[in-house]
């Protein structure tokens, strides 16, 4: 991997909320046109990352750069080009709700003037389709729908504008086993079609090992390991392992209290 | 913690911050008025929300606020045999004072609390962090277009309350107080000067920069969830209803003093 530039790298990332320090310099390289998985204990930072990344938090310390070039320091003009370019889907859907579905999955493309508002809602109707919904969902607002409808949603609106970059957080959390294997076909389908790097945060294993290429687990804000994702399970990492299999005994501990 | 001095400067100092902060938002939100996009869809939702839904609270109390200025003057006015400044006191009252006043603190309340509630939701569901990944400016698609709808529906709603006041004011007159009608209507617009007017509806201006700035920014800036909804609709409509009685004054003065 030496000597090709990273799509995205992380240096150094620090983040803290108050007295909590929830990153504490974390070092993160992300290759282009693969997927990654970032795992990670529920709080331990995993969606903050993300959102450094796509400049919604202003870090406290580090450095982010895409292709090779510090965001960071970037002029507001660039820095929304790149935006442009980025897709991303929220934990918790964040779909507007005064707007119809279709005009949400078709959101960026009509900001960006690269539809007709005549054609977004056939445009809609066939990335729906993608994520396995009827074009009928399309008329539906976002407060009709099921919470595993209402994330597919917020993933076709995160792919309908073919990015370059995606994040993912959590995108089958709430989807039943076989529609989870749908989703992370099509992940997978949209990282190989497109050329896009992907990357996702997950809490379920074989979702990991089917849409990643490469893994990462965070722990006490930092990036404790980083391999192939298809050791998971069995990569030699006491903390990695214990993760993947779900062990209650190990070496992270639960702060559990009585 | 002891100190009192040192406790009053922390007041000033964050009191300071708070309108500097307050101040760049207002600015940042004047200032898309100058750049494309235009959202000239969102404008005339927004303008139709305000000025054509706030018709009838506003209608209702302007009449019976001109009624009991009818009233309450002329029993005044009875014990020094000036009954007939009736309809002169009413007018002006009306349109100097209680119709910029009463039609922007029954606005505050509808329209600053819903701005609060909707946009502070969308704060709390990421909708907003959304907006920026979809190639959309936040401030520009959510503030500006209320602020200008604000700041052009108040004029008209005075303009309609100060109407409808002054009918008020002429229905107690003819039907209760035996003035004659031809008269009563003769005696007002004899009394009243553009200058009047103009200086309500210029107050209107404000108020409804105010209240549609303080709905926007609480929601903007509001923080955990559906309590932090809750506080950010009560200080909306708290902050701009005291806003307004000092813009109030201070209109006043650069009107009226000499
Ligand atoms: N805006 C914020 N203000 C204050 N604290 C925050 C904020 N956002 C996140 N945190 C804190 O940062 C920590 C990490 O949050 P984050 O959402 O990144 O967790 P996560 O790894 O995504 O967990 P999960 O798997 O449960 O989604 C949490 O303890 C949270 O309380
Ligand atoms: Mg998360």
């Amino acid at each position: 991997m030496t000597g090709v530039i990273p799509k995205i790298r992380l240096r150094g990332l620090a983040k803290a909320f108050g007295e909590k320090r929830v990153l504490d310099g974390v070092d993160l390289d992300i290759r282009a046109g693969h997927g990654m998985v970032i795992l990670g204990g529920s709080g331990s930072g995993k969606s903050v990352t993300i959102k450094c990344i796509l400049g919604l938090i202003t870090p406290d310390a580090g450095t982010i750069e895409v292709d090779g070039r510090d965001i960071l320091a970037m002029p507001r003009r660039e820095r929304e080009e790149l935006n442009d370019r980025i897709g991303m889907l929220f934990q918790n859907g964040a779909l507007f709700d005064s707007l119809p579905v279709w005009e949400n999955v078709c959101f960026k493309l009509l900001a960006q003037k690269r539809i007709t508002r005549a054609k977004a809602r056939d445009k809609a109707a066939e990335v729906l389709a993608q994520v396995g919904l009827a074009a009928s969902v399309g008329d539906l607002s976002p407060a009709e729908l099921s919470g595993g409808m209402q994330k597919r949603v917020g993933l076709a609106r995160a792919i309908a504008a073919q990015p370059d970059i995606i994040f993912f957080d959590e995108p089958t959390t709430g989807l039943d086993p076989i529609m989870g294997a749908v989703i992370d076909g099509l992940i997978v389908d949209v990282v190989k079609r497109l050329g896009a790097t992907a990357v996702s945060i997950t809490h379920d294993m074989a979702s990991a090992r089917r849409i990643g290429d490469d893994a990462a687990m965070l722990h006490k804000g930092r990036i404790v390991w980083t391999g192939p994702a298809s050791v998971l399970g069995e990569s030699g990492n006491a903390m990695v392992d214990q993760f993947a299999r779900g062990d209650r005994e190990g070496p992270i501990q639960m702060e559990l209290r009585r | 913690m002891l100190n009192p001095v040192a406790a009053i400067g922390r007041v000033v100092l964050s009191a300071c911050r708070v309108v500097g902060e307050l101040a760049l938002f207002a600015l940042e939100g004047l200032s898309h008025l100058l750049r494309p996009p235009f959202y000239a869809r969102l404008f005339l939702r927004q303008l139709i929300e305000i000025a054509y839904f706030s018709l009838p609270v506003v209608s209702l109390t302007a009449i019976f606020t001109g009624m009991v200025l009818a009233l309450q003057s002329y029993t005044g006015f009875a014990r020094f045999n000036a009954e007939g400044a009736v309809a002169n006191v009413v007018v002006l009252s009306i349109t100097r004072e209680l119709g910029p006043v009463i039609a922007s603190l029954m606005v505050a309340g509808r329209i600053g609390a819903s701005f609060a509630a909707e946009i502070g939701t969308m704060r709390v569901t990421d909708q907003i962090d959304a907006l920026t990944t979809l190639s959309t400016n936040p401030m520009k698609y959510l503030v500006t277009p209320r602020l200008l709808a604000g700041v052009l529906a108040l004029p008209f709603l005075v303009l309609v309350a100060d109407i409808l006041g002054v009918m008020g004011g002429w229905l107690i007159g003819t039907t209760k107080l035996g003035f004659n009608s031809a008269s009563y209507l003769k005696a007002t617009m004899d009394f009243l000067e553009v200058m009047d007017v103009v200086s309500g509806l210029a107050k209107a201006a404000v108020f409804g920069f105010v209240i549609t700035l303080m709905g926007c920014w609480c929601g903007y800036n509001s923080r955990g969830g559906a309590q932090g909804v809750g506080a950010a609709t009560t200080s909306a409509v708290v902050a701009s209803s005291i806003l307004i009685l000092a813009f109030d004054y201070i209109l006043t003065e650069m009107f009226f003093a000499r």
